[in-house]
């Protein structure tokens, strides 16, 4: 079994949006909405500020609400690499699945159905990687299996100090930020 | 100093995740006085007490049957992909409240057509007789009567409970995480339901008990309310964050108003003299109630939503 | 509180915003429906910096663009600009046509009309300012790859007053600076070897924000070798966050700072001696010249601590002589702008890092013979721009001195102007002086691919198909390793655009100057032009890059250390401008403070726009839609702004700006204001652009000229903040 995970660097992140953009033209994300977006957090009062960009989307939650909530199965665990997907043409656009998530990273298609993030696994399945990762100019994203103790996001969570997000809704999240 | 933004800007989740409008509340709030009335009929049929108790115990369901489709229908303006409605009852998914719901409201159907059958208006029973004879087969066993009751009390139960579980299920929203919520959904509920009868009931002695039946649901809705903040107050930050939306934040105003003030307390102190006869009994009072559940429930979505657990929210 | 009606409202707006872009709506996981997949390899155009890019069409459609592998300038990564680059094909504010004026220049009133007859018309007033003027009155301001056939076309018709915004709106002052100092430019590709740098001081240059593609790459490759990063901005900008040493300095101080920084590695000795000795020219004036400015002197010029100052000049010091003092690139800030540049390029020098690793490598190129054309006429008369060698050391041409010579007729007049692929107005200070100036013309083109505000001054619009749709000259560039890259069609135009090289071919036929372009079409140009250099245009269609043999790049590879400028040696002290009455060695001079209740108007990239080109580009527009003005936390507080908030800006002249949202924050001094260049626009053909945002440019109606070589300092405007009521 593979457990997909993204490990992004903030300290290399420079919150170019790249990923947004590339995540737009590859996944035909509709105008007006994001399946990936940029958040910067600062502290502190100028000029002594600290500034964390994160690159943020679905965590593919290792326990995830937004799987459970789903009334038609619609939202499932794909059966490669626990990545959460949405059947289209299962989905009732209920919208359970949006308030459920804790990082908000659902949005109603236009077409009517719940979309987000798929860590780009028609790529994914051809051996490429996602295409956001794929883009970044700072190369500070990796994707990669974590039950592969020789894979990079593996080594990279044991060798740098990291975080995940909103750890304490209890979803276990996949993406993991280097720090 | 914290200074977050987001360049994420999708409709529905951003600035403030707004999923659900005002079809949903409504679907809840319908719900929970679906299942107040269920449970108060489904309590006199059991007693046995249909003919003293006319209004709640034949017409209140009728009146549910009729409530009950409008909140499907809510439910479905609701759904943004609706012409694969029908994908909700092709699986069963054990962990959703939802799917829960959805095949609760089919059953809810044949348990509100038995009563329907119990006592089937004179105008419906001309037109088809066929009605008639079943309703005399119906009653002809006493046992029915009661089981009736019992299976509308607990269909009722469940339903007022789930209204709540929907939401509480949610762990995301740090307002609707607690499991007070569908007893708070319950007794409002119960205390809506309580008020129909009370308005519309033709005999005053029906009107007197179920307005004194009222209060005590009131009453009930303000411990619960207390506890639903004590318990929250008394946990992590978000949710005391989220409990202060309501108390003293953007929410506070029309909570402590409407809810409280114009939904429970006014009206209890009203009834409270009508059914001790210090004035006359008017449509005011349990209107005043009727409506402070419909806009707990708006609050309880809305603020809900708002409610998040990334804390501070977003600067754009 | 608002429960009901929001929600359906923005469905709405949602659906019908979805459904008239060319991105929404398809159907993704049809995985059964057969789509058919074909890749073009091409370079972008979204900003000079040239990637290479392979374009993916899907059943016919433009589906994406992304890096070229084999581009040594993308790495296979093109920036959030270059992979936004669909949406400037599938604009839908798009120019169609070609159009003529109807009514009087500005008013955008056109009629549709034909090449031939758009040509036909611009073909006999050339001819005709020709005989009345010279054929000198005619002047192309022009930015970018695209403009190399109309450029040719001009010198065959007779003029070479020809003039990019990229000199004295951008880098003129740093090459000028760096050329003084070292006999050679930073040029573009930056030659700065960041990637090696153990230490990099940014002075103002925003990467990350800037997306200069290979910069922004190598800045994260610096980052991850954990090199010494030193920002001195006034605005705590992306790469300020990566850095080590933050420097919050006063606008304008940079000099201060610079001779500050030059006089502790010089008392100190501890710069690099075995360097400056060998290669350095007049450094003992240099050192006597640099011994007043002591951090403490400059620490109220700069506002930033003695200490400070000291302690970041020894960081520079420990890693020299990998330490890489950023030459910036758009440097027309103050007037002093060459000068310090020229103060950047020496404390480089002390660094020793010229022709060194982690310093500045010499860039090579690959050996592509030019096309064979017959010779330009003579011209008797110098270029328009620079009347007396005003500006002794302008090296190109200054589009301030065409606007100013068309607008007083001296040295000679200006008649006509070809604006191609620049949008003046946006670009050039003080747009007064712009819009006067076109008032004089006989003719005034505008080519462009969309609407933009210079467009609406012009006589006669020409629609170029985008970079996407079109062949343009090659790209041999100077980096790294040598290379050449292709631009070609990868998606039909979807209207009566044309090429730059048809457009400049055919207008040179109907000005009997057909002989200058020989050649059928384009691609005989390139194959030929190919084929000489013994390479394959087959190889070079099908990949987009050929690849030169790897050469040396630093001294230690074995690049001859010599240095063009007349002494042969660094010129820490410069006998040309010391000849020419400027200071030997560069001095501070304080810039004009702002007035009490003004704050400074800074300005600077967004990471996902390009200038203000992009603000059209609906994928683009969807990352940001309009700018904000960043203003200190406190002083909004004064104000009683917060983020979100509208306001306008004021210019000490008086000039009011749209509509601005305020984000308030912690990022920035107290004393400035910054918003991101480009938007604005007040073009109505920009549809969907027109009005958000404000123009920095409509604001900077004061410049200041740098007296080396003409550039026009522009960070010298005020503005108050006006409150809607
Ligand atoms: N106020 C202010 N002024 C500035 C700057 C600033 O930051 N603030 N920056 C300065 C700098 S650094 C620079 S380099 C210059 C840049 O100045 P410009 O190069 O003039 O930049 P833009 O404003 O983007 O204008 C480019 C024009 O070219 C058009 N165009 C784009 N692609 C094509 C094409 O393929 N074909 C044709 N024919 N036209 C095309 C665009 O639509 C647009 O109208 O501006 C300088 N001026
Ligand atoms: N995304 C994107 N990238 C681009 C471009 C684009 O349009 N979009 N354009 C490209 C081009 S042609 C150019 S020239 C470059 C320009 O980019 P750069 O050369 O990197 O930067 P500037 O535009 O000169 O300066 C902007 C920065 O200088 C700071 N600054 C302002 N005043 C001062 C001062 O007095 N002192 C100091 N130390 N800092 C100051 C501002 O706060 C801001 O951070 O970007 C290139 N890259
Ligand atoms: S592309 Fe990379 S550097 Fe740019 S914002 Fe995304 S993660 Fe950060
Ligand atoms: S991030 Fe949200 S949508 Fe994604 S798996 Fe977790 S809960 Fe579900
Ligand atoms: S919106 Fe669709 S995917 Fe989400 S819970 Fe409802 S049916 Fe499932
Ligand atoms: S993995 Fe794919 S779908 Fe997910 S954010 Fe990245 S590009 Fe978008
Ligand atoms: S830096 Fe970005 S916009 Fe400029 S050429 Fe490269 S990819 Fe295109
Ligand atoms: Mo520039």
């Amino acid at each position: 079994m593979a457990r997909f995970a993204m490990v992004i660097d903030t300290v290399k992140c420079v919150g170019c949006m790249d990923c947004v953009v590339a995540c737009k033209t590859e996944n035909k994300v509709p105008e007006g909405f994001n399946r990936d977006w940029i958040t910067t957090d600062a502290k502190g009062k100028f000029p002594t500020v600290q500034m964390e960009i994160r690159s943020e989307r679905c965590n593919h939650c290792d326990n995830p609400p937004c799987v459970y909530c789903c009334p038609t199965k619609a939202s499932h665990v794909h059966d490669l690499g626990g990545v959460v997907l949405v059947h289209h043409h299962m989905c009732i656009g209920c919208k359970a699945c949006l308030a459920s998530c804790p990082y908000d990273a659902r949005f109603i298609h236009p077409d009517g159905y719940a979309d987000k993030c798929t860590f780009c696994i028609h790529r994914v399945e051809k051996g490429l990687d996602p295409a956001c990762v794929a883009v970044c100019p700072t190369h500070c994203m990796y994707f990669g299996d974590l039950d592969d103790v020789e894979s990079q996001v593996s080594k990279l969570l044991l060798e740098r100090k990291n975080h995940a997000l909103i750890p304490e809704a209890g979803t276990r999240p996949e993406i993991y930020y280097l720090i | 100093m914290i200074e977050l933004t987001t360049t994420r800007h999708n409709e529905l989740i951003d600035p403030i995740v707004h999923v659900w409008g005002w079809e949903i509340p409504i679907y809840l709030f319908i719900g929970g006085w679906v299942a107040g009335m269920m449970i108060l009929s489904g309590y006199f049929f059991m007693k046995g007490r249909g003919k003293e108790y006319h209004c709640v115990c034949y017409r209140i369901p009728l009146l549910a049957l009729g409530l009950i489709t409008l909140g499907m229908l809510a439910l479905f303006l609701d759904l943004e992909h609706k012409f694969y409605v029908w994908r909700l009852y092709t699986t069963f998914a054990v962990k959703s409240p939802m799917s829960w719901g959805a095949w609760l409201l089919l059953l809810l159907y044949p348990t509100l057509f038995i009563i329907f059958l119990l006592q089937v208006p004179d105008w419906i029973s001309t037109r088809w007789p066929i009605l008639h004879s079943w309703s005399q087969k119906l009653r002809s066993v006493k046992a029915i009567t009661k089981i009736v009751g019992m299976v509308n009390i607990v269909m009722g139960i469940i339903l007022g409970t789930y209204t709540g579980i929907l939401l509480s299920a949610l762990g995301a929203r740090p307002l609707w995480n607690s499991a007070i919520l569908c007893i708070l959904f319950l007794v409002s509920g119960l205390s809506t339901a309580a008020a129909m009868v009370h308005m519309i009931a033709k005999e005053r002695a029906e009107r007197e008990l179920l307005a004194r039946a009222d209060n005590l649901f009131l009453f009930m809705e303000l411990l619960v309310l207390a506890l639903f903040f004590i318990g929250l107050l008394s946990s992590t930050n978000v949710q005391i964050q989220s409990a202060m939306l309501l108390l003293n934040g953007p929410y506070a105003a029309v909570f402590w108003v409407f809810v409280v003030l114009l939904g429970i307390v006014v009206p209890l102190f009203i009834q409270n003299l009508a059914v001790n006869h210090k004035i006359i009994h008017t449509p005011v009072s349990p209107i005043m109630v009727i409506i402070g559940g419909l806009i707990l429930r708006f609050i309880i979505v809305s603020a809900g939503q708002f409610s998040h657990y990334a804390n501070a929210h977003f600067i754009r | 509180m608002e429960f009901i009606s929001r929600r359906k409202f923005l469905k709405i707006g949602g659906a019908s915003l979805a459904a008239t872009t060319a991105i929404g709506n398809a159907k993704l996981f049809d995985s059964k429906r057969a789509t058919e997949l074909r890749q073009v390899p091409t370079f972008c155009d979204i900003c000079f910096w040239k990637c290479g890019a392979i374009a993916t069409i899907q059943d016919g459609k433009l589906w994406k663009v992304e890096g070229n592998p084999k581009d040594p300038l993308s790495r296979g990564r093109l920036c959030p600009r270059g992979s936004g680059g669909i949406g400037a094909h599938y604009d839908p504010d798009r120019l169609k046509t070609p159009l003529m004026r109807k009514s009087v220049r500005g008013e955008e009133e056109w009629v549709a009309v034909s090449w031939d007859e758009a040509l036909g018309f611009i073909a006999d007033k050339m001819k005709k300012i020709k005989a009345d003027y010279g054929p000198e009155a005619m002047a192309l301001f022009s930015h970018g790859i695209g403009g190399n056939f109309l450029k040719h076309m001009l010198k065959a018709y007779g003029s070479a007053n020809i003039a990019a915004p990229s000199f004295a709106q951008c880098r003129g002052p740093r090459d000028v600076g760096f050329k003084l100092t070292f006999g050679e430019d930073v040029s573009s590709p930056e030659r700065t070897d960041i990637r090696n740098a153990e230490c990099l001081v940014l002075i103002g240059s925003h990467l990350g924000e800037n997306m200069h593609n290979t910069q922004v790459q190598e800045f994260g490759d610096a980052i991850a070798q954990d090199a010494e990063i030193i920002v001195v901005d006034p605005r705590f900008s992306v790469a300020a966050s990566k850095a080590k040493y933050y420097l919050p300095i006063k606008p304008g101080a940079d000099l201060a700072l610079l001779l500050a920084w030059m006089n502790v590695l010089v008392t100190e000795n501890l710069y690099n001696q075995d360097y400056v000795t060998k290669y350095g020219f007049g450094f003992d004036h240099f050192v006597n010249e640099i011994l007043p400015f002591t951090p403490e002197w400059a620490y109220p010029e700069t506002g930033i601590e003695p200490d400070l100052i000291r302690q970041t000049a020894r960081v520079m010091a420990r890693h020299k002589p990998a330490t890489l003092i950023h030459p910036g690139r758009h440097v027309t800030w103050y007037g002093d702008d060459a000068q310090r540049s020229r103060a950047i390029a020496l404390l480089n020098a002390l660094m020793g890092n010229w022709g060194v690793k982690g310093g500045f490598y010499y860039p090579v190129s690959m050996d592509i013979p030019g096309y064979p054309y017959p010779e330009y006429p003579h011209s008797e008369r110098p270029k328009v721009d620079n009347p007396d060698n005003k500006y002794p050391f302008a090296h190109e041409t200054i589009t301030n001195g065409i606007r100013e010579a068309t607008l007083t007729g001296n040295p000679y007049p200006i008649k006509g102007w070809l604006v191609y692929a620049t949008n003046l107005m946006h670009a050039l200070p003080n747009e007064k002086e712009t819009i006067q100036a076109i008032q004089n013309l006989d003719l005034m083109v505008v080519i462009d691919v969309i609407p933009a505000e210079i467009a609406g001054w012009a006589d006669v619009v020409l629609p170029e198909s985008v970079y996407l749709e079109r062949y343009d000259d090659l790209n041999v560039e100077w980096f790294r390793e040598p290379f050449t890259a292709l631009r070609q069609p990868v998606i039909d135009p979807p209207h009566d655009q044309k090429p730059n090289w048809w457009i400049a071919k055919t207008l040179a036929e109907k000005l009997d100057l057909g002989h200058y372009f020989p050649w059928k079409d384009i691609e005989e140009y390139l194959s030929y032009r190919i084929n000489q250099a013994g390479l394959s245009y087959e190889q070079l269609k099908s990949e987009g890059i050929l690849l030169g043999e790897k050469q040396p790049i630093y001294f230690s590879e074995g690049v001859p250390d010599v240095f063009p400028t007349p002494s042969g040696k660094i010129e820490f002290y410069s006998l040309q401008l010391a000849q020419a009455g400027f200071d030997a060695v560069p001095k501070y001079t304080k810039p004009p403070q702002p007035p009490p209740g003004y704050f400074r108007l800074l300005y600077g990239r967004s990471p996902v726009h390009s200038f203000s080109r992009t603000q059209s580009n609906r994928i683009l527009m969807d990352m940001m839609d309009e700018n904000e003005v960043w203003i200190n936390q406190d002083v909004a507080g004064r104000y009683g702004l917060k983020s979100g908030d509208y306001i306008r800006l004021k210019n000490q002249d008086g000039v009011v700006s749209n509509r601005i949202k305020v984000k308030a924050t912690e990022r920035i001094r107290t004393d400035c204001v910054y918003m991101i260049h480009g938007f604005g626009h007040n073009s109505r053909m920009l549809k969907f652009a027109y009005e958000k945002g404000v123009s920095d440019a409509q604001l900077i109606t004061q410049y200041t000229v740098d007296p080396l070589m003409g550039g026009t300092a522009m960070n010298v405007n005020f503005v108050t903040l006006e409150l809607e009521a």
